[in-house]
């Protein structure tokens, strides 16, 4: 009844008005059922929007002193935490009066994301700027040398220290994983049970397990004066974990792909190593974009789990700010803030691969 | 393109000596006694599930035989790779679902083998391919991605991929199945120029006027044996057993 309203004034060449007016009733109140639903769900939004506005807004201490921000607890937000303690929540323990360090550190690892994020750099300038901009960040983070005060691994925290555990994690998972998937595949016994044994075992422990032990256990293995900084034992920890999960995200890959494609290649009197890189890979992990940025989103937001080993990453960096007696009980803002930050990087990732997914299926369309 | 200096090699091009294959319980291919001379091209038939296909895999070792010797140009099969791989240099192969490389132009699907197959340097290469692009008439395609391309382009260029690595033999496997009907008499035309230049061919086909036309045998394989061969007029002319004679009446009459 009400499409075909909608169809007669559509068909009358009503104004725009009349037009948003026909749609709103045939798909917000066409029926009783869609009349109360529609009226609930507004209800609930408006209520949320009114709620975030009065409390995150127009209530809020924008800038101000703990004791302020106390008195309007309840009724009104407290962003004058971020004023007090950003620089601790963005570098944590790292020298006050060297901050600019990791904060110039974070902006090279942004700077060569950007730079890798453009095709045209695809080549031999790729490993280059990773070189020196990974060069520059362990200058400006460890110092000793140029003037720079010695800054040990124990002090580093922050934003950096999640693009650092993030940024290792995928660039060397990655390889392993493509590794663990062809052995998986392999028709020699020995390295395909080996694959298989590691990703299943890996996979079926929580990472929380495998940064204990890489913290608690390791050490007890390693001959007595021989000592692997606590940095390193979990971003291998996070590298083995985030290699058996990607494994399994490739394999599927490298299983969508037609049997045609690996017949033609032995046909050619390719090799088995030619064929993968040169055929199988570029085609498989196209394939497998969406489910590997799924992983990658996944991997940099668990990177916050290192807390577990007494490491500060930008989370628990947060969370170590609203200990302070002062601003005890402003948690919720500071989780606000930073999950803003896991966002505006999450949801990067997530644009980009969209993105880069449409450039290189172009030449499946005609 | 075909008279390499291997050519002067003596003996059959092809050799299979009471070849079996099973796919687990299943016989595939029964005793097969098969002989392909230095230039000869021959037409292999039958129903489907004869095991004509699994044949023509078997002597470039995308299947693998069980018992029985194969010979190729003087090199026998064996699960040396060193073989394997000398073998697959020699033999080419076109596909029925094409099997180009979609994320490569057709350029690069022609001179990928021959760079880092043969090591022929990539200018060398290009050249050999645009050669053979003219050959199956379509150099204006070069820069394509075979997705753009209709079916009988796409398999055209398979053959042209082929060609660039300079085999002394060319496998087709029902090239023409999968492709539109307008489609096949393109695709059949590359095929005969390239018999009348003296290539040395096995089509697995059913493309029974492309047998007349060019075979100087005719195979007819069912339920994995090789039932009749012979010369082509004979075979159609005067069928002896009886599985050919049915078979042929239902290719010819429909």
């Amino acid at each position: 009844m009400a499409n075909a309203n909608a169809a007669a004034m559509d068909a009358a060449g009503g104004i725009g008005e009349s037009k948003l007016m026909a749609w709103v009733r045939a798909n917000l109140f066409s029926s009783w059922a869609n009349t109360a639903l529609t009226l609930v769900v507004f209800y609930v939004v408006a209520k949320a929007v009114f709620f975030f506005g009065s409390w995150g807004i127009f209530n809020a201490v924008w800038i101000g002193t703990s004791a302020e921000c106390r008195a309007a607890k309840g009724v009104g937000a407290c962003w004058a935490l971020f004023p007090e303690k950003w620089r601790f929540i963005l570098f944590a323990t790292y020298p006050f009066d060297e901050q600019w360090r990791p904060a110039l550190s974070s902006a090279i690892f942004i700077g060569l994301y950007f730079f890798s994020a453009m095709r045209a750099n695809w080549n031999l300038r790729l490993p280059i700027a990773w070189i020196a901009g990974l060069g520059t960040i362990s200058v400006l983070m460890w110092g000793g040398v140029l003037g720079l005060s010695f800054v040990p691994q124990e002090r580093w925290g922050g934003l950096v220290l999640t693009l650092i555990l993030s940024t290792f994690g995928l660039a060397l998972a990655f390889p392993l994983a493509i590794l663990l998937a062809l052995g998986r595949r392999s028709h020699m016994p020995v390295i395909k049970s080996m694959c298989v044994v590691y990703i299943e075992l890996i996979r079926g422990v929580p990472l929380i397990s495998l940064l204990f032990m890489a913290s608690v256990m390791f050490p007890l293995f390693l001959p007595e004066g021989v000592s692997i900084d606590k940095l390193l034992r979990a971003q291998i920890a996070i590298i083995m974990f985030a290699g058996a999960y990607l494994a399994e995200v490739v394999r599927g890959g490298l299983q969508a792909l037609p049997k045609g494609q690996y017949e033609a290649a032995d046909a050619l009197g390719l090799s088995y190593w030619q064929a993968t890189m040169m055929i199988v890979l570029p085609q498989a992990l196209r394939l497998v974009i969406p489910p590997m940025v799924n992983t990658f989103i996944g991997l940099f937001k668990d990177t916050s789990l290192v807390l577990i080993i007494g490491l500060l990453d930008i989370l628990n960096a947060a969370k170590v700010a609203v200990a302070d007696p002062q601003w005890r009980g402003f948690g919720p803002e500071a989780y606000f803030g930073v999950s803003l930050i896991y966002f505006v990087f999450c949801f990067a990732m997530s644009k980009y691969s969209q993105r880069i997914e449409v450039e290189l299926n172009r030449n499946k369309h005609r | 393109m075909t008279a390499s200096p291997a050519a002067a090699k003596q003996g059959p091009m092809i050799e299979l000596k009471a070849l079996n294959k099973w796919y687990g319980e299943f016989h595939v291919l029964k005793n097969i006694d098969f002989i392909c001379e230095r230039g000869q091209k021959i037409v292999v038939c039958g129903p489907s599930g004869s095991g004509k296909s699994t044949m023509i895999r078997c002597i470039n070792r995308l299947e693998e035989h069980q018992k029985g010797t194969l010979m190729v140009d003087g090199i026998e099969l064996t699960n040396d790779l060193k073989n394997i791989e000398a073998i697959r240099r020699e033999v080419g192969m076109v596909f029925q679902h094409f099997n180009l490389f979609p994320h490569l132009t057709v350029l690069e699907n022609l001179t990928l083998a021959p760079i880092w197959v043969r090591k022929v340097p990539k200018k060398e290469a290009e050249e050999t391919a645009m050669h053979f692009l003219k050959r199956v008439r379509i150099p204006e395609q070069a820069n394509k991605y075979p997705g753009q391309l209709s079916g009988g382009q796409q398999q055209r260029v398979a053959i042209a991929r082929s060609l660039c690595m300079k085999p002394k033999i060319m496998l087709f496997d029902e090239p023409t199945s999968a492709l539109d009907p307008e489609m096949v008499k393109e695709v059949l035309d590359t095929m005969v120029e390239l018999a009348r230049e003296g290539m040395t061919m096995i089509c697995v086909t059913h493309e029974m006027g492309f047998a007349k036309a060019v075979a100087d045998r005719v195979v007819f394989m069912d339920k994995g044996e090789i039932v009749e061969a012979n010369e082509p007029e004979a075979f159609f002319g005067n069928p002896q057993n009886e599985r050919t004679k049915l078979f042929l009446s239902q290719i010819l009459n429909h």
